[in-house]
């Protein structure tokens, strides 16, 4: 027990040592970015905005000040847990993360399950089959898979879908025209379908590839040799030697793969027009609003830390071997 | 004539960059005028005078596809270069320049690695102002992460090993070692590195240039292809966004299998599977 919070608080200091590097260096880089963050605030209407008005905007937004200062400026209010104000949607930068998350952890989660599962079974699928046509197609489905544009996997699911069968609708996180109080979840999980379906299709090779390794490593093993030699065969040795042991660096792999699942919902919500975390990524870049950049960047980074935490203490927990590793 | 698996993949190797040169040299010469607007030809679906069909200002799909490829082509190799290039050169240094020096390195691959990968993509194209520049340094400085520790892994193990040990014994110079010991052993893993950044590099490239902080909409990129084409999906011009988009994935994946191929032929522990 005293193992495992001696290991949190060592991975937490990291987290924080990164953290602080990563908002430090976020920092410098956008202050010498070429984009001019009152121009980009304006936009069109630059022509009828004074000399003395972007003075006061500036002065609003601190931007007259020298970058050492805005950092520290920046920095002390987001150690109380203050992101800023966002620029486009004038609304607090954490308001908008955490209500934009919501739309988004709903779409990942559910493509991180169904990629998770279906990708493990066709990884056990493809190693018990070894060398036969099964794995053959599996194995080319996922190398194929793992070369596949997710944004254009999301655009021919949209075709057949929504264009051609119209049996879904074609994007957005609501339907069009309707009051907010009047959308029912129905509505949501039809707009919610296609972009989960994308992410989790694409999320599916790595998953398989991998399961597919581990296990025929685990199938050569002497103590499959001994059960086979015991008489287990089929199904029954599988599922009491393979699955097992090959569920755990799975599951951990799966949680470490939250880097990629952010950037593919980013895509897939850009194909769909879907309002989650990725499409106000694209946002906040395409129009230069800096608080609501840099609180993303910073969460976006929690969010993987907290796969990888996740996926380090369940191979801390589970596995027997891990523990005997560290106490030696 | 039955071919063994090394010759086998020889064979493919060569069969697929042969394909590629032809991608990227089609691209390249397909002058600006078989793109041009013609409004004559609008919205046509693929037939055999377009085997692609046409876009909204009747533009041929399948010469604004091999450009925009050629294009893609060339900035994944700038990028998956430089990529190679930093991973090199941080691996040999974090394996043979002392614990402070892996330290501050295994720090740096955390650091990367620690936000997604496209969202430090979009940062980078912010930063630098978006464009062609902005892809081809977001492109270089992201993806060494990976290929630093397999090299850094290499060194070290080359540098344990008894030829290794008993040059230095020796006499030789650690430059000498450097160069004829470890060196050599580097240059299959630049190789195979390279080949198999090249397909991330395009992928991503494709999805910035998609998301709109990338290549400029006056070129043919993929990304912007299919980017502009989604406007036009609603009506039914499935063709738009269908090709353009499996040209890509034929592309990355021919770039996969030539790497997947000369690393079998570099490891011949692999080579057996």
């Amino acid at each position: 027990m005293q193992n495992i919070v001696l290991f949190i608080i060592r991975k937490m200091t990291r987290l924080l040592s990164l953290l602080c590097a990563i908002s430090i260096i976020t920092f410098i880089l956008i202050s010498h970015s070429p984009i001019d963050p009152i121009q980009a605030y304006i936009g069109a209407d630059m022509m009828r905005v004074g000399p003395e008005q972007r003075e006061n905007i500036a002065e609003n937004w601190g931007l007259n000040k020298p970058p050492a200062e805005q950092f520290y400026h920046w920095g002390s209010s987001l150690l109380q847990g203050d992101f800023g104000t966002s620029m486009i949607y004038r609304q607090p930068v954490a308001e908008i993360i955490s209500e934009k998350f919501l739309n988004s952890l709903a779409l990942m989660i559910i493509a991180w399950i169904l990629s998770g599962v279906i990708g493990f079974v066709l990884g056990i699928v493809a190693a018990v089959k070894r060398d036969k046509w099964a794995d053959r197609i599996i194995k080319w489905y996922c190398y194929t898979l793992a070369s596949t544009p997710t944004f254009w996997m999301g655009l021919v699911l949209l075709m057949i879908f929504a264009v051609w069968l119209e049996w879904l609708p074609i994007g957005m996180g609501v339907p069009a025209g309707v009051l907010a109080e009047n959308v029912t979840l129905t509505d949501r999980i039809a707009h919610l379908i296609l972009p989960a379906l994308t992410l989790s299709i694409v999320g599916v090779a790595n998953i398989a590839l991998h399961t597919r390794q581990k296990l025929i490593e685990i199938l050569s093993s002497e103590y499959i040799l001994f059960a086979k030699a015991k008489g287990e065969k089929g199904f029954t040795l599988i599922w009491r030697h393979g699955i097992r042991n090959v569920s755990l660096p799975a599951i951990t792999l799966h949680f470490a793969a939250f880097s990629e699942l952010f950037g593919g919902a980013v895509l897939a919500e850009q194909v769909f027009s879907y309002p989650g975390l990725g499409q106000a990524t694209v946002e906040a870049g395409l129009r230069g609003d800096v608080p609501l950049l840099l609180g993303l960047v910073i969460f976006s980074s929690i969010f993987v830390f907290a796969g990888n935490l996740m996926a380090d203490l369940i191979s801390f927990i589970v596995d027997p071997r891990m523990k005997e590793r560290r106490s030696l | 004539m039955k071919l063994n698996k090394r010759q086998s993949a020889i064979l493919m190797s060569a069969i697929t960059t042969v394909l590629l040169v032809t991608i990227l040299v089609g691209g390249l010469l397909v002058s600006n005028d078989r793109i041009v607007t013609n409004l004559e030809y609008r919205n046509l679906p693929p037939s055999l005078a377009h085997p692609f069909g046409t876009d909204w200002l009747g533009r041929d799909m399948l010469f604004r596809t091999l450009k925009g490829l050629s294009i893609s082509i060339g900035v994944g190799l700038i990028a998956a270069t430089a990529s190679v290039i930093i991973a090199v050169c941080l691996g040999i240094m974090a394996a043979t320049m002392g614990r402070i020096a892996d330290a501050v390195i295994s720090w740096l691959v955390d650091l990367f690695l620690s936000v997604p990968h496209l969202v430090m993509l979009i940062l980078i194209a912010f930063v630098v102002g978006g464009g062609m520049k902005g892809v081809i340094i977001g492109l270089a400085l992201t993806h060494w992460p990976s290929l630093t520790r397999v090299i850094r892994a290499e060194v070290m193990q080359i540098k344990a090993a008894d030829f290794v040990q008993t040059s230095r014994r020796l006499g030789k110079s650690r430059w000498f070692i450097a160069i004829k010991h470890i060196f050599p052993h580097l240059v299959p893993q630049f190789l195979v590195g390279l080949f198999l950044l090249f397909p991330h590099a395009i992928l991503h490239e494709a999805a910035v240039t998609f998301l709109g902080m990338g290549l400029s909409p006056h070129q043919p990129a993929i990304g912007i292809i299919l980017s502009e084409s989604m406007r036009y999906l609603s009506t039914g011009m499935w063709w738009l966004a269908f090709f353009p988009g499996l040209l890509l994935l034929l592309v990355v994946r021919a770039f996969d299998l030539i790497g997947d191929r000369l690393r079998s032929l570099v490891d011949p522990y692999r080579a057996n599977e």
